[in-house]
């Protein structure tokens, strides 16, 4: 799943750096993801698995590192499969 | 939830606003600083209203600013627009800063002396987007310094100090912000911009390149994205929009004035203002309500720093602003159809001409096309909130 978001990061996520060198802790946004590319990200994200990220999720804690978005597709999942 | 402002608040508010309204004429046609009204809510210690008792200030909410604002507003919108953004520089201070042993002290002396706070976020070649700097705070030992090209700082040249945002460092993304206090004694100022526009021209929001050093503890310890999202974007909207709506109440009150003048001259007969009346009292209650609203929100939200930051509170926040900058244009149209030529004269009891030019800023500070291209970028995932009370 992280190297899934790592993709979708790396193509929607504008970062002026490579995602090789961005840790699964740290911070996206002081690596320069920007508000609008996160959404973007989000978009990827809910195509990719095929989930769509209730409000409370949509905030930037949820979106703060690879780590951070591992969580919140991992609960979102587990809540599909359970739901299936 | 019920919003409240003491009596006392409002009654130093008038008195600064009978100020402000005396010398209103002349800081427009001159492009001056409001200096009688700014002197006078330093002499009724409204700048520091909104700092914790515990800190010298007065715990004021933002909705007991608000009102303040559209008390100034009904009198002389540049004097309320400088203490309108004086407020939410105060209030990125109070929100982010309270912890931190040097704001502490800092919102001490902002009580003890009555400062005013400036605030540059716009520099050359962001195009528009405070969310972004070209320019970096260096850090030398416990020291740090600045320069930057910023293109508008509103009262520049009159703040006692100014909260500026750059890079966090040398190698940091044009996102990766911080904001750092400098006071006047700090920094210098170079003229490089004349702010002559066509309204809100007290503001005096000339363009100066910004050369300062201080401490590095100036420096606000939150990453200026969270200071954005959770105190300075919301309190812009509400306090501007609290401006505004003061603006649009007075220009209803002057063509209500005008009406009721012409009903007075001919009893028995409806004067041809009354039905316009009418319709600009409906927009100025939707503008009303409409600050209200994201007033009770922001406070209800004030406490949980998860919902100020979440995407429901931004798209409710920008569309605050949107309708309230967008409506108060209406308003004053019609109020200078009702008031007819003496409207568009300038110094009649029914003058708009002030109104009308100082509301057309309302639309271009921050952009409503940007607001609304984030808005809609936040729609693509954000769901739409259903509810009529909740």
């Amino acid at each position: 799943m992280k190297q899934q978001i790592r993709d979708i990061l790396a193509r929607h996520g504008g970062l002026p750096v490579p995602m090789s060198e961005i840790a699964d802790d740290a911070d996206l946004y002081a690596a320069g993801l920007s508000s609008f590319a996160s959404v973007q990200v989000m978009l990827g994200i809910e195509d990719a698995f095929d989930v769509e990220f209730p409000d409370n999720l949509l905030n930037r804690k949820s979106f703060q590192s690879i780590d951070a978005i591992t969580r919140a597709v991992t609960g979102l999942v587990g809540k599909t499969e359970a739901a299936a | 939830m019920t919003l409240t402002v003491g009596k006392g608040l409002t009654e130093r508010a008038e008195r600064v606003s009978a100020v402000a309204a005396a010398h209103a004429d002349d800081v427009d046609a001159k492009g001056r600083f409001p200096r009688e009204a700014v002197d006078a809510m330093i002499a009724e210690r409204l700048l520091s209203i909104q700092i914790p008792v515990a800190l010298g200030g007065e715990d004021a909410s933002i909705s007991e600013i608000a009102e303040v604002c559209s008390v100034l507003g009904q009198a002389c919108s540049a004097a309320a627009m400088v203490f309108a953004m004086h407020h939410i520089k105060l209030s990125s201070l109070v929100s982010h800063g309270a912890g931190d042993a040097w704001h502490s002290t800092f919102m001490r002396r902002i009580a003890s002396e009555q400062l005013l706070l400036a605030s540059a976020t716009t520099e050359g070649g962001i195009g528009g987007n405070l969310r972004n700097s070209i320019c970096a705070i260096e850090i030398d030992g416990d020291t740090c310094r600045l320069t930057k090209d910023a293109t508008v700082i509103s009262y520049g040249a009159h703040a006692d100090a100014i909260l500026i945002t750059s890079r966090a460092h040398a190698d940091a993304a044009s996102t990766d912000q911080v904001m750092t206090v400098f006071t006047k004694d700090q920094y210098t100022l170079e003229q490089t911009h004349v702010w002559d526009t066509l309204g809100m021209r007290g503001t005096c929001s000339d363009g100066w390149l910004f050369k300062g050093e201080a401490p590095k503890a100036q420096i606000l310890p939150k990453p200026f994205a969270e200071i954005a999202a959770q105190s300075m974007l919301a309190t812009s909207h509400l306090l501007w929009s609290a401006v505004w709506y003061g603006i649009a109440v007075n220009a209803v009150a002057r063509a209500q004035a005008f009406v009721r003048a012409a009903a007075r001259k001919s009893p028995g007969v409806t004067p041809p203002g009354a039905l316009r009346l009418a319709e600009a009292s409906n927009l100025l209650q939707l503008v009303k309500s409409n600050t209200i609203a994201g007033l009770k929100e922001y406070e209800a939200a004030k406490a949980d720093p998860d919902r100020l930051s979440s995407m429901g509170f931004a798209v409710a926040m920008n569309n605050v602003k949107i309708a309230s900058s967008e409506t108060i244009l209406s308003i004053i149209n019609q109020a200078m159809l009702i008031c007819g030529i003496m409207g568009y004269k300038n110094g009649t009891p029914f003058s708009l001409g002030r109104h009308l030019r100082d509301a057309h800023s309302a639309q271009l500070m921050i952009s409503n096309d940007r607001i609304l291209g984030n808005t809609s970028n936040l729609l693509l995932v954000h769901k739409q909130d259903t509810s009529l009370i909740g």
